[in-house]
């Protein structure tokens, strides 16, 4: 069988795109607080995103790739990952920082061309999570650098991302 | 030759509080000889561990299916060295050196891994660490293997990679477009979740080891709560078991449709990675609202589960493998009948069986290459005793082959649920961890393969020592196998087939 048939039955039902979650108001706040208004609107409404698991467990990466399907659909929203750190606007940071990750990381950051965001997500890149104390963690992240923007969760779901991530593009 | 694993241990030592397999204890003398011995036995490496004064074995007869542990005293900080006859054994040797400073006498490989040179402390889990020097090589100082030849070059990708992925490096040795060779350098994700465990409670260990690989929460916290209930000598009651079966298949099957879509998509197949998108969503939507978490984390305590499902829920799981069943059969028709996945996928990233059988890999990986082992089978824990399912296997071991074992799996995932809720038996869904002392060893069958968890717990039903070995331990050195001779543009593709954990073996 081709894909066809399921492609054509697809085009005449109903969409499982869901309507998107609005803006966190909490992560709104937490914006307006880091980001000038200047900063935020030479960002734009479409923005590259790019992810870096900085030690995570790969829970968070699951829920991130969640947002390209079709129920989340992230693309729509003007969102879109991209390859390299030197394309991105916003950085979305994943796990506690390792002590072993923590010198890519900051080149990483080092690399994303100015201006840039900075996203905690989940629990881990929030604080420490659950890995808080152990030997091999540097974080949390904003030991590090300044972050624009946390989305907790372990992991968030990714009704949750969509409300975080829709903050950065709400004008400020 | 005639002995098999147990009657060749049968003369050492027996470590009684030891669950529920044998724990023997050898002076070095006779570990020598079990290692010699091992070079001519089929006795597959299921994990190989240190203890404060101890490294810790086991194997598994491949013939008569008996499981054991072997222990061996480390005297004057050395121990002889399993890597000559078990190449499985080489990274494992490395982490004992890194993070206890006992050292392998003959090791094939001496190099750090897990230790970048940036912790600290060296040997963090032995008693005495000693402070790092500032000096110390760190990770761009490794030493790779050398490969010399004409017009070769060398290709470092990582540890940060594009796309949406763990963190690891790959030093490529290509000529031309040709892979000659791969080498991995993993560790950036080191924690030290084995020290974290250590002391705690097993309800909470159990949080600990449910983020050891995410995509994993559900075998990871199975395995080290089976293993902590073998160490207190309890069992949990029936209807946790069933329920803990239902979420591992669960679990499984989610994990493969997203493989088997990127899988797809890595060769430009988008419209797979689309639909078998929408089937895992699915299975994610029916596991938060039947146990509350998407990914089932903390679904898995010691003792039992963390919470019921009533009959509603049990026909969402219900209309849910209902649902995909036939979605999922039609899927399958594409991909069987797609030329230009065939040309993609037929025959890349090829891994013999010899060499699959050599690090007794398990999971989509073994079983692609000829080699059955499933913990659910081979030593059926419930309620998988209870249940018949087939197991796929497959000959080719190219990437086509292991998407082949996860369409099986997936197939039979779903009948498994069916006939798991068919026979859900009624009655309580924990019990209590009792304050007791023990050992115990737990072997579980994640979707990636046999996950093999450790377990010591002290006089007060506190966690002594965890060791939780994930499935990739013996699948990431077989993927430097699989890509030789494959372009550098087909290591995605090889790379997603293999699906290895970096978090899971990073720890
Ligand atoms: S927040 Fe939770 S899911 Fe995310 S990396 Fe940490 S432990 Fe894993």
């Amino acid at each position: 069988m081709s894909q066809w048939p399921i492609t054509l039955r697809r085009l005449f039902a109903p969409s499982l795109t869901e309507g998107a979650p609005p803006a966190d108001p909490a992560g709104m706040a937490q914006l307006a607080a880091a980001v000038d208004s200047a900063a935020r609107r030479r960002l734009g409404r479409s923005l590259a995103l790019r992810a870096v698991d900085a030690g995570s467990c790969n829970g968070c990466e699951l829920e991130l790739h969640a947002l390209a399907n079709a129920f989340h659909d992230l693309e729509r929203l003007g969102l879109k990952f991209v390859a390299s750190p030197r394309h991105a606007d916003v950085l979305l940071v994943t796990g506690p920082v390792t002590t072993n990750m923590r010198e890519a990381l900051h080149r990483a950051i080092e690399a994303t061309p100015d201006p840039k965001w900075v996203v905690a997500v989940g629990d881990c890149a929030a604080g420490t999570g659950v890995f808080a104390g152990a030997y091999g963690v540097a974080g949390p992240l904003s030991s590090f650098t300044q972050v624009d923007l946390v989305i907790p969760g372990c992991p968030p779901t990714p009704v949750q991302l969509l409300a975080g991530l829709r903050c950065l593009l709400e004008p400020g | 030759m005639a002995d098999d694993l147990l009657t060749y241990l049968a003369p050492a030592t027996i470590v009684t509080w030891h669950r529920p397999c044998t724990r023997f204890e050898l002076d070095q003398p006779a570990w020598r000889l079990l290692v010699e011995r091992m070079a001519e036995a089929d006795w597959s490496l299921l994990g190989l561990w240190a203890d404060v004064d101890w490294i810790h074995m086991a194997l598994r007869d491949e013939v008569e299916g008996g499981v054991a542990v072997a222990s061996v005293p480390v005297i004057d900080g050395r121990y002889p060295a399993v890597s000559p006859v078990r190449p499985g054994a080489i990274r494992l040797e490395r982490v004992i050196r890194d993070l206890w400073g006992h050292e392998a006498d003959g090791a094939v490989d001496t190099r750090p891994w897990l230790d970048h040179g940036r912790w600290p402390d060296r040997r963090p889990l032995s008693p005495h660490p000693v402070a790092t020097p500032p000096d110390a090589p760190t990770a761009e100082a490794y030493a790779f293997l050398p490969a010399t030849g004409d017009g070769l070059h060398q290709v470092p990708v990582g540890p940060i990679h594009a796309g949406i992925i763990e963190p690891g490096h790959f030093r490529f040795t290509a000529n031309g477009e040709t892979v000659v060779r791969l080498e991995a350098r993993l560790g950036w994700l080191h924690k030290g979740i084995e020290s974290l465990m250590q002391g705690l409670a097993p309800a909470d260990a159990a949080r600990l080891a449910c983020r050891i690989s995410g995509d994993s929460a559900v075998a990871h916290a199975l395995a080290f709560a089976r293993a902590a209930e073998a160490a207190a000598d309890i069992r949990p009651p029936p209807r946790a078991d069933w329920l803990r079966a239902v979420m591992a298949e669960l679990e499984r099957i989610a994990n493969h449709l997203g493989d088997i879509g990127a899988i797809c998509n890595d060769v430009a197949y988008a419209f797979m990675s689309a639909e078998c998108g929408v089937l895992r969503e699915r299975c994610l939507r029916a596991a938060a609202a039947c146990f509350g978490h998407r990914l089932m984390f903390d679904r898995i305590v010691p003792g039992g589960v963390a919470g019921d499902i009533d009959a509603d829920q049990v026909g969402v799981l219900r209309r849910l493998v209902h649902g995909i069943r036939p979605a999922f059969r039609k899927l399958i028709d594409v991909y069987d009948n797609q030329a230009s996945l065939a040309d993609r996928l037929v025959g890349t990233g090829t891994v013999r069986p010899e060499l699959v059988h050599r690090f007794a890999a398990g999971g989509f990986v073994g079983r692609a290459s000829l080699r059955a082992v499933d913990a659910r089978k081979a030593a059926p824990y419930p309620p998988y005793d209870k249940l018949d399912w087939p197991i796929p296997l497959f000959g080719e071991g190219d990437v086509n082959a292991r998407v082949w074992v996860r369409i099986r799996e997936v197939e039979a995932s779903l009948d498994l649920i069916d006939a798991l809720l068919d026979g859900l038996p009624g009655g309580p869904i924990a019990v209590a961890m009792p304050a007791r002392a023990g050992e115990g060893l737990a072997l579980v069958e994640g979707f990636r393969g046999e996950i093999m968890t450790w377990v010591r717990l002290d006089a007060a039903g506190r966690v002594g020592r965890c060791h939780p070995r994930d499935p990739s331990w013996f699948q990431w050195p077989l993927l430097e196998a699989a890509i030789e001779g494959n372009i550098i543009a087909d290591f995605p593709v090889c790379n997603k087939s293999f699906n290895c954990s970096y978090a899971g073996v990073d720890l």
